[in-house]
């Protein structure tokens, strides 16, 4: 494949990688979340089912109320965040909420970044340089990930093939 | 940023490690968003209800309140969001010890950190409404967008760490909504019909929720036919909030930034979508998938004085068959007692809840232990937001809420 390095520019956190969970589809902590499971849990939500435990999360846009400022940090505290987090658009909410939580996020890019990310990739999100880069495509077992700070007891998650 | 020598102290500790914290957090968040510099505000709103906070957020706020240095206490008037209960029935909602006991600690720590305890999400009909052009820094969307579109304050959605943030330095990085270019409309609304009910105003607010798209989208609405009260743009705005992550609106005529097209740049956008009573009642169908309803209930945004009496009103007489929750806020509750509407909701078998909100206070819990899953509600962002915590939820009038608190069935 030809390789993906999309630029952003929005951007915050460390440098990480790992699997993507990619949908054409909103995000709020609240909203989408059984914080307890580590899922997705709105039933109307295109990744419905999948931990997002350890994932960068390619989404398309925040959606949602102030609540995800405090949950990602919740999250985090219980090696239950996502890695990082990619929008289309962001909002300040998910932006502080990152900010608190120490979670990685880009955002805000020339192209759908849903529609050029493969569901189950494995990438690397670089807030210094405001990129994302698709390192592979998906493959049959999904790989394990480099976890972003405070995440590195968390053990591999196995994710359904892509829904989308 | 660009920081002045106030902001420099504060960011090199010479203010207190606790300013230093939220000066560090705020220069972070303006400058993911390109923020120049900072904006004086005068009031922040914070959420913080602990089923968002978890054990790791409230021990944030204890370590940031117990700071021995003197210089921890919030500089400009700064208030809450609803808690996670209301503490004289919190067993009745089948909340376990450990919420509650989180919810005192929390209160505990802000109370330290100067935090006046209003516990309310209708701040601008309750406690102190925000003026046209008057910055400030507000955690709860329908806050937001209330104060944003219907007052002509400026704000961002500021988060529970943001707006406690923005208490402290008594500032917050210039960006989104404080910047006259961001206010000018994005999108174009023709409605062909004005709602006349509560439920409809929100579903409403929800369809141009889903058709703006996203934070930086600004909707301008025309074809709006007669003022609305405060009540109505309070479930309208919380609604399109919820439904897409609006912050500000303008309808021609109404909001005080638009009263023509032209104010706002709605004239030189083409119309985006125009919006029926077909599209209000789509919305609504699409929530109606069952009949039995285990609970029902009046909350998010919390109730006025006036949704309680028109509750009142509906409960005159009538005998509950299903639990019945109706919640607003601490600086409404003793009026309704006063005017007997407490009463009159609970001579027929309801509950008047005040200071908490019915989705910030564990939802996912009161299920499992009060084994409710259907819910029947008049608020369209209740809807949109209990079906993660697994409720099925369905939108209705408050008269039809009632009629199916009766007879447990949502006709």
């Amino acid at each position: 494949m030809n390789e993906i390095v999309l630029v952003a520019r929005h951007a915050l956190g460390n440098k990480v990688s790992a699997e993507a969970l990619v949908a054409s589809d909103g995000f709020s902590a609240r909203y989408d979340l059984n914080r307890l499971e580590g899922v997705f849990s709105r039933p109307s939500h295109k990744l419905v089912g999948q931990s997002y435990i350890g994932r960068v999360l390619v989404l398309d846009t925040a959606k949602g109320g102030v609540a995800s400022a405090w949950m990602l940090h919740e999250m985090q505290s219980r090696n239950m965040a996502p890695a990082a987090i990619v929008f289309n658009t962001v909002n300040p909410i998910l932006a502080q909420g990152a900010a608190l939580g120490d979670i990685s996020m880009i955002a805000g890019f020339d192209c759908d970044v849903t529609a050029v990310v493969p569901h189950g990739a494995f990438v690397e999100i670089d807030p210094a340089t405001k990129t994302l880069r698709v390192l592979r495509a998906a493959a049959g077992e999904p790989a394990s990930a480099t976890f972003a700070q405070g995440q590195q007891g968390t053990s591999t998650v196995h994710v359904k093939p892509a829904h989308r | 940023m660009l920081l002045d020598d106030e902001e420099t102290a504060m960011l090199n500790g010479e203010q207190g490690k606790v300013l230093q914290m939220a000066m560090r957090h705020q220069i972070q968040v303006g400058e993911f968003f390109g923020a120049r510099d900072f904006v004086p505000v005068t009031q922040a709103h914070i959420m913080a209800d602990t089923e968002s906070l978890g054990q790791a957020g409230v021990m944030w706020l204890e370590r940031l309140s117990e700071f021995g240095d003197g210089r921890h206490t919030v500089r400009i008037p700064t208030i809450t969001d609803p808690r996670g209960t209301d503490f004289s029935k919190a067993s009745d909602l089948g909340q376990r010890d450990w919420m509650v006991e989180l919810e005192r600690r929390t209160i505990h720590a802000f109370e330290r950190l100067g935090v006046s305890m209003t516990d309310t999400c209708i701040n601008y009909q309750t406690v102190l409404a925000a003026t046209r052009g008057e910055h400030v820094a507000f955690g709860d969307t329908g806050v937001v967008i209330y104060s944003n579109s219907v007052s002509g304050a400026r704000t961002n959605f500021e988060g529970g760490p943001s707006a406690l943030s923005a208490g402290l330095t008594g500032r917050t990085p210039r960006y989104g909504f404080h910047l006259d270019e961001k206010r000018r409309a994005t999108k174009r609304f023709r409605v062909d019909f004005t709602p006349r009910t509560l439920n409809e105003w929100g579903a409403l607010g929800g369809v141009i929720g889903r058709l703006a798209g996203n934070y930086w989208e600004v909707p301008v609405i025309e074809g709006i036919e007669a003022a609305p009260t405060s009540d109505d743009l309070k479930h309208f705005g919380a609604a399109m909030a919820s439904y897409g992550s609006i912050a500000l609106f303008h309808i021609i005529g109404i909001t005080p930034e638009a009263s023509r097209l032209e104010d706002v740049g709605g004239d030189a956008l083409p119309v985006h979508h125009r919006i029926g009573r077909a599209e209000i009642e789509a919305l609504t169908a699409s929530y109606a998938v069952a009949k039995q309803v285990d609970v029902v209930v009046f909350s998010a945004p919390q109730l006025s004085l006036y949704e309680l009496r028109a509750l009142a009103d509906l409960c005159d007489g009538r005998t509950f068959k299903v639990p019945m929750l109706a919640i607003t806020s601490p600086q409404v509750a003793p009026d309704a007692e006063r005017f007997g509407y407490t009463r009159r909701i609970e001579n027929a078998g309801g509950t008047v809840l005040a200071g908490m909100c019915f989705y910030q206070s564990y939802a996912r819990e009161m299920s499992e232990a009060k084994g409710w899953k259907t819910l029947a509600t008049n608020s369209a962002k209740l809807v949109n937001i209990l079906g993660g915590y697994g409720y099925t939820p369905m939108l209705a009038s408050m008269q039809a809420c009632i009629d199916a608190a009766v007879t447990g069935e949502l006709a």
